[in-house]
């Protein structure tokens, strides 16, 4: 089983890499684009079939050492 | 004896230990024995080393991640650089180092920790301290000299200061913007444990003084028991008048007279 999972800044929480974008997707016209956040994608494969444990493990995987919860959220998807 | 079958690392460490505490106090005197860490990508590690051995005269041992055991220690630093090159997050890999259990260990004990740059954001990610450190608003990596005011001159690391004493002191990072939910913030700031800020060379705490839009200017905080400090600011980087700067000197000295017992009536509200 492969898990997908994203890690962002919380909303709220300032992102200057995101700002840094967005204030160049501006300069380059796109005048319609706001709240740009940068995260970080990570790709796990586990060696589960269950699906039920599989979520367990990545749940703890980025609570413990994924994202820092203070700053950021995570989501993620098993397939 | 011990025989060579048992011989470890362990023994060899908990002989040495016995022998330096009980054996030979006197040979050892008022000497101190400083841990400093090293994790791989330390890179401020023999910085910290040369100031508690060449220029304070203390005892100090470097200490491999890999290591489990602390004996006999009486201070740790943890030191600034790239710990696990800041991969995932800074300080973020480090925190599982084997040595961690037993810095928090001996923090948990009362021991004086002292975490700088890399080594605040470990203590961070470790939850030896509150809080999390963000990417530089500006996102630049800044390495510069700065001013910061000791906002709290009755802890184990700044007690050789005076209060609100303004110092001269580099910063080098890309991650020193320092983020806490409101309600820690309104607890450290009630209980002091906000212990250097960012001003300006006048002692004004001002937002353009703020080089990395750090919360509340906060470039130094203590845990509430008063033992766990970190700062982004490098005081080994400035501890010698010979190298045209020592404002730095006395955070390892406030540690030292701490350690010896003469450091100011110290006194941590809720501690």
């Amino acid at each position: 089983m492969k898990a997908k999972i994203h890690v962002t800044l919380k909303q709220g929480i300032l992102d200057p890499q995101g700002k840094a974008i967005e204030h160049a997707l501006d300069s380059l016209g796109f005048k319609n684009a706001g709240n740009v956040r940068v995260g970080k994608y990570m790709e796990v494969d586990l060696d589960e079939k269950d699906k039920a444990k599989a979520e367990t493990q990545v749940k703890s995987m980025c609570e413990k050492l994924l994202a820092n919860t203070i700053v950021e959220e995570y989501r993620y998807e098993l397939g | 004896m011990l025989s060579a079958e048992s011989w470890s690392r362990e023994n060899a460490l908990s002989l040495v230990s016995a022998l330096s505490t009980q054996h030979f106090p006197s040979a050892l005197g008022a000497m101190m024995k400083i841990g400093v860490v090293v994790f791989p990508g330390s890179n401020c590690d023999h910085d910290c080393q040369h100031i508690f051995k060449d220029v304070l005269g203390q005892y100090v041992e470097m200490i491999w991640h890999k290591e489990t055991l602390l004996a006999g220690l009486d201070a740790i630093v943890l030191p600034g650089g790239f710990s696990y090159g800041d991969y995932l997050r800074t300080g973020a890999i480090a925190r599982f180092s084997p040595v961690m259990g037993a810095v928090k260990e001996f923090a948990k004990k009362g021991g004086l920790v002292l975490g700088i740059c890399n080594g605040f954001q470990i203590l961070l990610e470790a939850g030896l301290l509150p809080g999390a450190m963000l990417r530089n608003k500006s996102l630049h990596f800044i390495c510069k000299d700065l001013s910061v005011k000791v906002e709290n001159a009755a802890t184990s690391f700044t007690s050789a200061y005076e209060s609100g004493q303004v110092l001269k002191i580099p910063i080098a990072h890309a991650d020193g913007n320092y983020y806490t939910d409101p309600v820690t913030l309104a607890a450290m700031q009630a209980n002091a444990q906000i212990v250097l800020r960012y001003c300006t060379p006048d002692g004004k705490v001002t937002p353009e003084a703020n080089p990395n839009g750090s919360l509340d200017n906060i470039a130094g905080i203590i845990n509430a028991e008063g033992n766990v400090l970190g700062m982004m600011p490098h005081p080994e980087r400035c501890a010698e008048a010979v190298l045209g700067n020592d404002d730095g000197k006395l955070v390892f000295l406030s540690m030292l007279e701490a350690l010896k017992g003469k450091g100011k009536q110290l006194k941590m509200v809720g501690a």
